[in-house]
């Protein structure tokens, strides 16, 4: 092993996230209470509860889009929520990346696709046109966009490519850490299972770590490796994804498991 | 390879009354490398149960369960993955996949989580979707739409794309007519030759009687059912 190479291992065997008793409150009310965990680079943890579970509450306290009234996250070693917001913004700008349930909430949709994708390098400082959109282009191959939609506007998209708009547009700056909320929720079964695939071809090809949020048990069990539970914003149960769903110990996860229609 | 002792597992239902439901105590088993051990023992008698355990599926109440040196009963989530990633295959009775993705990238998939090049991860995956008689024209194709017995296959051919030091082995053998069910007791012993330790469950006793070193019956782990 080479210098490098026990470094990049060194790398690997440290949380890339960690998480201890965040917790946030609406007034009274627990939006998420006392969670903690420890996300490793490559890992994807799936987050799953019904609505009101405090799921996406958790979820945008991790991304920075709320602040929680109490706990600690840290990423690479740094204190997120003691960050400057400068440094938190250009953080969420390169080595995080955010895919929202709506592609309309993440797109740009008066730019065209090229520009959505290339819009992301130029901010994190490419100002080359051709190689700018040269990158634009293989992004929207890697997705399954073909080049002559370039410059089209995603409004003139069917949902699933938009949907794969926003993760080309997410994915371009070669983030390391990926928030998804809910992001086959509004697709078609057909088109649920493609986006599937090519996330995870994507996870494994650049070693991303994720933490996705949905309601779906067949999308965790496809793509995740660890489970969290989460019911009236506590987490429940955690562990391996198929033994939370095939050897669930909290009632309430025996509930959700069993609940689901078997097809 | 695999070292079992006093294993015990119980179910607990929270939503039928709390019923806590017993359904393994002090089972041990010791398997070596190279080495393949048959599980026996009526339906419902546990043997399926033992198997999950041993792949870190199904939690362990007590005793220990070390698979190449991991502790499965006790180790974290990420230890499981990267012994199920290198380690330890399992080969269900049922296939689980991303639907629309084509056979051979199914079959691949074990070798590219490895870190393996892609060319060489389909050439593995199309030499044994040929060995076991795999139509070329359905490599291409999903196999969610494919008969039981090649979806079977295609689940077999994924289990033995990477030379996993230890596998689990689900009825392999179950829905295939002679000739496949030839290659699939070929493939385990080959497995066998490279050092591979084997836990099976086989219905079919021909098959069990060729490869299995020794047959342990559940039932002596079984509360209730043990004489």
């Amino acid at each position: 092993m080479g210098l490098v190479d026990v470094e990049m291992q060194a790398a690997l065997d440290q949380p890339l996230l960690s998480v201890t008793g965040l917790t946030k409150r609406y007034g009274a009310r627990i939006g998420c209470g006392d969670v903690s965990f420890e996300l490793f680079p490559g890992e994807v943890m799936g987050i799953v509860g019904e609505s009101g579970s405090g799921k996406s509450t958790l979820l945008s306290c991790l991304a920075g889009h709320l602040v929680p009234d109490q706990g600690q996250v840290t990423y690479a070693g740094r204190d997120v929520l003691a960050m400057a917001e400068t440094e938190r913004r250009r953080l969420s700008r390169t080595e995080w990346a955010y895919v929202h349930q709506n592609p309309r909430d993440g797109l740009r949709m008066g730019v065209s696709a090229g520009g959505n994708v290339g819009e992301r390098l130029m901010a994190v400082g490419a100002r080359h046109y051709g190689s700018i959109r040269e990158t634009a282009t293989d992004w929207l191959g890697r997705v399954e966009i073909a080049a002559d939609r370039i410059d089209d506007r995603p409004s003139a998209f069917s949902g699933g490519m938009q949907q794969r708009l926003q993760i080309a547009r997410n994915l371009v700056t070669g983030p390391r850490l990926v928030f998804m909320d809910e992001p086959t929720g509004g697709l078609d079964v057909s088109v649920q299972a493609r986006l599937l695939d090519l996330l995870r071809g994507l996870v494994r090809d650049m070693g991303l770590s994720v933490i996705i949020v949905t309601h779906d048990l067949a999308v965790v069990r496809l793509l995740a490796d660890r489970l969290m539970v989460m019911k009236g914003g506590r987490v429940v149960e955690q562990g391996l994804t198929d033994q939370v769903l095939d050897d669930p110990q909290d009632a309430y996860t025996q509930l959700l498991v069993s609940s689901v229609l078997q097809v | 390879m695999i070292e079992i002792s006093n294993l015990s597992k119980t179910f607990t239902l929270h939503n039928q009354g709390g019923v806590v439901i017993p359904v393994m105590a002090g089972a041990s088993l010791r398997i070596a490398a190279g080495e393949c051990v048959g599980l026996t023992g009526q339906s419902g008698a546990g043997k399926s149960t033992l198997m999950r355990m041993v792949y870190g599926n199904y939690l362990t109440a007590g005793g220990s369960l070390v698979v190449a040196g991991v502790d499965v009963a006790r180790a974290s989530p990420r230890e499981i993955i990267a012994l199920r990633r290198s380690t330890l295959g399992y080969v269900s009775q049922f296939l689980r996949v991303v639907p629309r993705v084509a056979t051979v990238d199914v079959v691949a998939e074990p070798l590219l989580q490895l870190g393996r090049p892609l060319g060489q991860a389909r050439a593995r995956a199309e030499e044994l979707l040929s060995r076991l008689n795999i139509p070329q024209r359905l490599w291409s194709l999903s196999p969610t739409t494919f008969s039981g017995g090649e979806q079977q296959r295609v689940n077999i051919a994924r289990g033995f794309a990477h030379g996993f030091p230890v596998l689990l082995l689900d009825e392999p053998t179950a829905s295939l007519d002679a000739v496949n069910r030839e290659v699939v007791l070929s493939l385990i012993e080959e497995a066998k030759a490279r050092g591979a330790a084997i836990l099976g469950i086989f219905h079919d006793e021909g098959a069990r009687a060729r490869v299995c070193d020794r047959l342990v019956d559940v039932t002596g782990f079984t509360p209730g059912l043990a004489a």
